[in-house]
Parts: structure tokens; C-alpha cells; sequence
């Protein structure tokens, strides 16, 4: 025993002594921020070199989804392009990116959240470079020239996704095709949902898509399930599956990326919409329609921006009724099991996004805890240590008081429990 | 007299003697070379592409650039860390898979005080802290399995893998619990981190070497090192000798887990400052190789870390310049040169000896059969 306890100080000693001389001699590098002088101007594409950093490889939906349109922008463009798939949300983020400096990348695209913080160390080490970042939330407030945060108003998409899932649930309340148990004590239809995290882009996307599926058929309640990962394909599976079966849900859909929640779904015969991406070839029964964000459009923005030797938007948020409308929230073809008259009902709708006509997170639609959101409502916008409400995001256009959603910031930040939505579970 | 045909089979397998260690490394080294070039041919194929180049990109994605030449070694030395902390743990026989888990709760124990106020106001105390913790965490993790199978002859594999996940469990709930935007990510902890030595990745490279030099010792040179390998022989001479064998298998697991505390430590407070679930990157498994190539041999273990580092690195430039979005290839490959690396291994413990018809004289070596006569 004794000599264990030996043995263990003089490791502590040893390790510790380290830490001690080095302690001394130590200075605060690695934080080391260089001004920022503006974006450097790159006049012939082909001597544009672009990277992206991908959290996994073409297996997930999700990062497939980024992987595709950066193919499709950097070849359309004709620019040089690296990919780096598998970097995960730690250092290694900071060290891919640096190596793409290194490998004489103009801009470095990462996409996913976690990513953040080491993009934006990145940056402030490497001001002749511009690093864009999807889902994050701090360029708003770094102001950091060569920082960049972008998005889509995916919430838009949801939406008309919730028409093509209410249109069907019409048809099969139609054709009597819903049992007994499809109704709760109210006679409300069940619909359900699996969701990743309680995150604003989750809670934000589900709202969403609930308030396109209540505009087609009034009487709809939701439960949801977390499964607390971006991408579990069991845990969706078995959240699916527990909706299906034990909650009676008439219809699915889902915020999470595997193809766990649409096999559930095509087991059971229950209609399922998708996000990301079509599940059409391997749901050809249950596949009803799909949402997803189009990455492509700003690709090629931010190329042309080097290309032309302009800023980039610091917060990037396209979307189709904002003034951004390029495509970048898409829909994909609608599956079989759409009811008739959905392509025309998802029409009319955007039409009406686009008119300004429709707000999704119109404040007159839905109600928190009996009462609908206040003039002065305010949404953790600034990502800070606070985490407190900071930003009145209450807008009125025309004659319509609403949720001004992805305007203050491109990243999602509707993360409220409206009335008809019950949380299966909230631990995450 | 008749003849009788008698089947031999076309080889036998033997035990080799003591094989010149020039021959050995001869062995070794063309293996590595002869994998390198078939897993290039393979890529080449696969990727349609030149497999000089393939072997030009894989060395250029671990020396092309100094960041990537310091990157190479501080990977090498996160791997040697592992292999360190399972060396006494193998010698002993006892097959300690709990390397990720022990990784992990070290580093969360790092984190839970770089975000307390100790490490916001006292980052020397913090750090004093930190290492204390982080051992002590990882010891009790890696203890834990061990009293078990001391006391109660439990099975230690399943045993430390199954702490793994327990662990990757607890992580998870401090994220949750952490992270307050609710996406279970934890931003880069500001606070309390280790000092930086030159930049990044010295400080890993040398808390590991020290570790390396004190292991070398320790195995060698110390009673306790000699004890443990006795015990990993046969528990019964140790009883005999007079080893408390309950003892040496808790204090050398206890010595295991700290070292994995260590790393994890390294790994928060000095390289990534947070934690998620895959902070362990999966190296208490990798390790496993890097302490099994070298024979549980630490100063050997530096080559074989270095082998596995250069590998992953290199071929992960491979996939990037040949710009494959799907990492099945790259995996296959290095699967493939470990595998040819630890087929070497057998032909350097035993030979194979083809059959020679010493038998008879009239055998003929063409043939599969021959016919010997038969006395009657």
C-alpha cells in the first residue's frame, strides 16, 4: 500500500512539476485575434478554392443533404473544391479548418451546430479566410467580418410539408378510414412526431408543420416524443413506433436524421412525412411528402461574394416569402400516398407566403397555456450566458400580428409549447 | 510388400525458434510496406485513381504541413496514452476494455471543475484539482471491475465494456444537464484550462512521454511491475510466492483507470476544453493494437502508435483528396493493413514448412500424393 502511495505521488509530482515549469513561461496563445480587413477579392473562379466540413459522411441525410449541393455549386461555379466528412464537434473542427487554410481554401463551410465555437476561433486566427456555419447562432453578435451564420426559413417548408400531412389526414377522415382510437376524449385526431432535442430548431419545425396540418383539418391535437440525438436510427424507431402503436397517431413525421421514424412508419401503414429528403423508394406505401433546405443557392452566393469581392451576409436566412426567395427551402416530389388536390393546396400556400398574405407563426392561429402571445413577446435571440428572452419578435404586417421567425437571426428560436401539443417526454 | 498411398498435407505449421530480431523487423517492415502498397493498388482501384499518388496523398496528409506533422504526434501520443494505461492491466491477463469509459469520466470530472467556480478564480488549484480528480475518477472506474472479478471471479471484459456505457450514460446526462439551449452541446468551457506549452499539443506530447518513461520502469524495474506479471501467468505461483493477488489486480487496474483519467484529463482541460460522448474517439479499443503489436512493450509501443496515428491521418487525407463523402472505403483499407500486420505476427511466432518428401526418397514433389512401401 505503501508503495502505491508512493508511486502515485511521484506520478502527480512528475506530471504535476510539468504543468508547474510550464505554467511559468505560459502566455494566452491560440486566442490570438487578428483584425479583420475586409473580404479578399478572388477575380477568376477557378482560382477559388471553397471547403467543407462535414459532422458525418454521405451515410447521414443530413450532412448527404450539404454534401450534394456543394458538389452541385462548386461544379456549377466552376471553383476548386476539399471535403472533410467525419469531423467532430471538437477540436478536430478547429484543426480541419486550419488545415484548409493551410491547403489555400477562400471559404470554409461547416454544418453542423456543434461546430460553432471552433469555426469562430478559426476565424479570428485567419482574417484572409471566410468561414460560414449553418445552424449556429453567435455571428449576429460576434461582428466578426469573416464569421458567418446562415440558415433557411425551413419553418416555411414545414409548413406546406403540415398541408400535404393535413390533406391526407382529410382523406382518410373522408374515406373513414381513422378508427375510434385515432380520436382522443375530444374527438380530436392524433397526429405524432418524433423530435431530436427540446432545441428551438426542433420545437420550431414541429409547430411549424402542426400549423400546416391544423389549417387543413381544425380538430388535430400532436404528441411528440424526443429521442435526444441528432441521429439514432433505433431510438427513432422505437419513438415511432410507441406513437403508432400506444398513442393511436393517425399521421407521422419527424426532426431527426435517420431512416428509423419512416421504416416504423411503412411497417405499420401509416402515412409518414419526411425531412431532409424524399423516402419514397424505401417507403413507397406510407411516403407522403418531404421538406428540406437547398443549400446550393448559397454556395454559389458565397462564391460569387469572393468572386466579386463583396461581404458576406453575416446572417444568411433565405426563405420563400422573404425577399431571399431563391429556392432555398424546398419541397421534394410529393409520394403516392398524397391525397389528390395536395400539389394545389401547397401552391396556394406559397402564393400566399409569397404575398405576405400568410404568416406561419401567425399570432391569431394558435395560443400558449389559453392566450395568444403578447404585443411585446420576447425570444432568446442573442445566444449569451443569460439564455433569457432579449428581443421583442412580435411583427405586424398588414393586418397580421405574428412570430416574426428567422428574422432576427437566421437559427430558429420559436421554442414554445403551443396549445394541442403534448410533450411525450422533456428530459433532454 | 505393398504400396500405400499416404496423404501429407501440403504444409504443417511449427513453433519457430528464436528468430534474429533482423529478420523480425526485416518481417514486420515489409509487411508494413507490402500493406501500404496493396491497400494504394486497392484505392486506386476503387477511387480510379494513380496508387503512387494515393501514397503521395497519404503522406501528405501527415507531413505535408507542420500543423499536420504536430497533429501525427499528438495523436501518437493520445494512442501511446491508452496502450500505457492497458499495458499492466494485459500483462496481468486481465483484458481491460474499459479504456473509453475510464477516457470519458476523467474528462468529465476535468470539465465539471474547469466550470466551477474554483477554475473561473484559481486556475492552478483548478488544474491541481483536475489531475487529482481525473485520476482518482478513472481509477475507480477501472477498480470497480476489478474488486468484482478479485472478490467474485467476474468476467472483466464484459465487465469493463458495460462501464463504457454506463459512462458514455453519465456524460450524456451532464450534457443535457450543461447544455441550457437544449441541444445537447457544450460549448467550449472558457475557464480552468490546462497551461499551454508552445502551442496546443506539447503538453500531451509531454505529460505522455513522461508517462511512457515511468511505465518503462515500472514494468521493468519495480517489484510491482514483476508481481503483476506473475499474477497474469498463473495466479496459483503467485499465491505460492506469496503475492496477495486480489491486491495487485485491484491496485494495477486502479493504476490503469488513472492513467485513462489522465488522458481524458489531457483530452478536456488541454485539447477540445469540453466533453461530448465521442471525446474518447473510440481509443480504448484502438489501444488494445497498439499495446498488442508492441508485446506490452512501452518503448515499442511508441513505433506501434505511431504506425496506427499515421494511418488514420493519412488516410483520411487519401479520402479528401480523392474526394470520397463516405468513409467505408477508407476504414476498409486500414482494416486491411492491420489485418495483414497481425497475420505477420504468426509467421514471426511460427513457421510454415512445406512438405519436402523426406519421408521416401522416390517421393515426387510435384505430386500431391506419394507412395511410400509399406513393411508388412
Amino acid at each position: 500500500m505503501k508503495k502505491l502511495l508512493t508511486f502515485a505521488l511521484a506520478a502527480i509530482l512528475a506530471v504535476g512539476c510539468c504543468f508547474g515549469i510550464v505554467s511559468c513561461g505560459n502566455t494566452s496563445s491560440g486566442d490570438t485575434e487578428k483584425p479583420y480587413n475586409g473580404i479578399v477579392k478572388v477575380e477568376n473562379l477557378a482560382d477559388i478554392k471553397v471547403g467543407l466540413i462535414c459532422l458525418h459522411g454521405e451515410s447521414s441525410t443530413y450532412d448527404k443533404n450539404f454534401i450534394d449541393a456543394f458538389n452541385a455549386a462548386c461544379t456549377a461555379k466552376g471553383v476548386k473544391s476539399v471535403t472533410k466528412v467525419d469531423i467532430p464537434e471538437s477540436s478536430a473542427c478547429y484543426d480541419a479548418a486550419a488545415d484548409l487554410v493551410d491547403q489555400g481554401c477562400n471559404i470554409i463551410f461547416a454544418d453542423s451546430f456543434g461546430h460553432e465555437e471552433h469555426m469562430l476561433k478559426a476565424a479570428k486566427e485567419f482574417p484572409e479566410v471566410q468561414f460560414c456555419h449553418a445552424t449556429g447562432t453567435y455571428a449576429h453578435t460576434e461582428k466578426r467580418g469573416n464569421f458567418h451564420n446562415a440558415f433557411a426559413s425551413i419553418y416555411e417548408g414545414r409548413y406546406l410539408a403540415g398541408i400535404a400531412g393535413g390533406m391526407k389526414l382529410k382523406e382518410m377522415i373522408e374515406n373513414n378510414q381513422l378508427k375510434p382510437e385515432n380520436y382522443d376524449a375530444n374527438g380530436n385526431v392524433k397526429v405524432g412526431y418524433v423530435g431530436a432535442w427540446t432545441y428551438a430548431e426542433v420545437i420550431s419545425g414541429f409547430t411549424s408543420w402542426f400549423l400546416g396540418v391544423r389549417s387543413i383539418v381544425p380538430n388535430v391535437v400532436m404528441d411528440v416524443q424526443f429521442t435526444g440525438s441528432w441521429y439514432d436510427e433505433t431510438a427513432e424507431k422505437t419513438a415511432a413506433e410507441l406513437l403508432i402503436n400506444e398513442k393511436h397517431c393517425a399521421l407521422i413525421s419527424q426532426h431527426a436524421d435517420s431512416m428509423g421514424a419512416p421504416t416504423a412508419c411503412e411497417t405499420a401503414g401509416v402515412p409518414n412525412v419526411s425531412y431532409n429528403g424524399s423516402t419514397a423508394t424505401a417507403c413507397p406505401k406510407t411516403f407522403v411528402a418531404s421538406s428540406r433546405i437547398n443549400w446550393q443557392p448559397y454556395f454559389e452566393y458565397i462564391i460569387d461574394c469572393v468572386n466579386k469581392g463583396e461581404e458576406i451576409s453575416v446572417d444568411y436566412c433565405a426563405g420563400i416569402g422573404s425577399t431571399w426567395s431563391n429556392g432555398s427551402v424546398a419541397l421534394t416530389d410529393l409520394g403516392t400516398a398524397a391525397a389528390t388536390g395536395t400539389q394545389e393546396a401547397i401552391d396556394a400556400a406559397i402564393a400566399e407566403l409569397k404575398a405576405g398574405t400568410l404568416k406561419v407563426f401567425d399570432l391569431s392561429k394558435f395560443k400558449v397555456d389559453g392566450n395568444a402571445l403578447a404585443d411585446d413577446f420576447k425570444a432568446d435571440v442573442d445566444t449569451d450566458a443569460q439564455f433569457t428572452a432579449d428581443t421583442v419578435v412580435i411583427k405586424t404586417a398588414g393586418d397580421i400580428k405574428y412570430f416574426a421567425e428567422s428574422e432576427f437571426r437566421s437559427a430558429p428560436y420559436f421554442g414554445l409549447k403551443i396549445d394541442g401539443i403534448t410533450y411525450l417526454n422533456e428530459k433532454y | 510388400m505393398a504400396n500405400k498411398i499416404v496423404n501429407e498435407p501440403l504444409f504443417h505449421i511449427a513453433k519457430r525458434g528464436n528468430l534474429p530480431l533482423w529478420k523480425a523487423i526485416l518481417i514486420r517492415g515489409g509487411a508494413i510496406v507490402g500493406a501500404i502498397l496493396f491497400s494504394a493498388i486497392l484505392c486506386g482501384i476503387v477511387f480510379g485513381k494513380n496508387p503512387i499518388k494515393i501514397i503521395g496523398y497519404l503522406f501528405d496528409g501527415i507531413l505535408g504541413t507542420e500543423r499536420r506533422i504536430w497533429l501525427l504526434i499528438r495523436d501518437t501520443a493520445l494512442l501511446l496514452g491508452v496502450g500505457l494505461a492497458l499495458v499492466p492491466a494485459f500483462k496481468m491477463k486481465f483484458w481491460n476494455l474499459g479504456g473509453n469509459g475510464q477516457i470519458l469520466m476523467g474528462a468529465l470530472i476535468a470539465v465539471a471543475i474547469m466550470r466551477s467556480n474554483i477554475g473561473k478564480n484559481n486556475v492552478l488549484v483548478a488544474n491541481i484539482l483536475m489531475l487529482i480528480g481525473s485520476m482518482a475518477i478513472g481509477a475507480i472506474w477501472a477498480a470497480i471491475p476489478a474488486i468484482f472479478k478479485a472478490f467474485f471471479k467476474t468476467n472483466e471484459s464484459l465487465f469493463t465494456l458495460m462501464m463504457n456505457y454506463i459512462a458514455s450514460g453519465i456524460v450524456a446526462y451532464f450534457l443535457s444537464v450543461w447544455s441550457v439551449n437544449g441541444t445537447g452541446v457544450l460549448g467550449q468551457v472558457k475557464t480552468g484550462h490546462l497551461p499551454v506549452v508552445l502551442n496546443a499539443h506539447l503538453l500531451t506530447i509531454i505529460v505522455v512521454a513522461v508517462l511512457t518513461a515511468i511505465m518503462h520502469v515500472y514494468m521493468k524495474h519495480c517489484k510491482q511491475g514483476y508481481e503483476l506479471s506473475v499474477v497474469g501467468e498463473s495466479e496459483n505461483t503467485a499465491k505460492y510466492i506469496g503475492v496477495n493477488v486480489k491486491k495487485v489486480i485491484i491496485r494495477t487496474l486502479a493504476i490503469s483507470g488513472a492513467i485513462c483519467g489522465i488522458i481524458g484529463l489531457l483530452l478536456a482541460g488541454s485539447i477540445d476544453h469540453s466533453i461530448n460522448e465521442q471525446t474518447a474517439n473510440n481509443m480504448g479499443f484502438t489501444a488494445i493494437m497498439v499495446a498488442w503489436l508492441a508485446k506490452f512493450n512501452p518503448l515499442m509501443m511508441i513505433l506501434s502508435s505511431l504506425l496506427i496515428a499515421f494511418l488514420t491521418r493519412g488516410m483520411g487525407q487519401v479520402q479528401t483528396e480523392c474526394n470520397i463523402a463516405n468513409d467505408a472505403v477508407a476504414n476498409l483499407v486500414v482494416g486491411i493493413v492491420y489485418f495483414i500486420i497481425i497475420g505477420c505476427e504468426f509467421f514471426i511466432s511460427y513457421q510454415l514448412k512445406f512438405k519436402k518428401g523426406k519421408n521416401s526418397k522416390e517421393s515426387s514433389n510435384k505430386s500431391k500424393q506419394k507412395t511410400v512401401k509399406e513393411r508388412d
